[in-house]
């Protein structure tokens, strides 16, 4: 179970990233946010963000068309 | 590895609805990213930094703008791009498709922006070309000119000019 879970979905380019940046904000060093999106563009975002950021993507997966993204706050 | 010691400034020259995204896209995602950013408004872009948007498209001399439509994908001839109110139902059309693809609205960006602590210079010559004052411009800005640019320029790794 993630500490805080963001929901993104129906949003598109670049709101799923501003959002998540400022979701992780409120999430503890160490602590987990879950983001659930449904732009496809998403899943090389989040990559780049985290290699970036030094946040750790911990878990990315797909069902039906959402795509869950679970990061690890580190920075 | 942390972006920390990177930076980005980006020239903004144009204003209309279209051309305001790449750099609010940009500057509110590096800054995400943990970039100093700044944008320095010139020309036509300046009026990006006015309290009161108005923004609009224009589909003249633009024949790679289509609008998706009728299952395909429909321009309009330059000849009626110079009828009047063209210009207003595009936009209008333009509008309808970014609030349902879930488009942010440049609104949206450029209050995100701000929130991130994007710098946002307005080019000082512009605004005294156009006749502009800093009361009509939002809150938190700079003015500055090409020097002021150059400046911060020499201290980012990513200079763009849009």
């Amino acid at each position: 179970m993630a500490d805080a879970t963001l929901d993104a979905k129906g949003l598109n380019c670049p709101l799923p990233i501003l959002k998540a940046r400022k979701a992780l904000k409120d999430v503890a060093d160490g602590g987990t946010l879950e983001i659930l999106a449904t732009d496809p563009g998403a899943v090389a975002d989040f990559q780049a963000f985290c290699r970036q950021t030094g946040n750790e993507l911990l878990e990315h997966s797909e069902d039906g068309g959402v795509y869950r993204f679970l990061i690890k706050k580190v920075a | 590895m942390s972006a920390e010691e990177k930076s980005m400034s980006i020239i903004v020259t144009k204003g209309s609805l279209d051309w305001a995204y790449p750099p609010f896209i940009l500057a509110t995602t590096a800054a995400a990213m943990g970039l100093p950013v700044t944008l320095f408004f010139t020309f036509y872009g300046l009026p990006l930094l006015l309290k009161d948007l108005k923004l609009q498209v224009t589909a003249a001399g633009n024949p790679a703008m289509k609008m998706p439509m009728f299952g395909g994908h429909m321009g309009l001839p330059n000849i009626s791009t110079a009828i009047p109110g063209v210009d207003a139902l595009c936009s209008v059309m333009m509008k309808n498709l970014i609030k349902k693809k879930g488009v942010a609205s440049i609104e949206e960006l450029r209050e995100m922006a701000v929130e991130a602590e994007v710098r946002m210079i307005a080019c000082q010559m512009t605004m005294d070309l156009f006749e502009y004052d800093k009361e009509d411009m939002i809150d938190g800005i700079d003015i500055g000119g090409a020097a002021t640019y150059i400046e911060c320029a020499t201290n980012s790794d990513i200079n763009l000019f849009v």
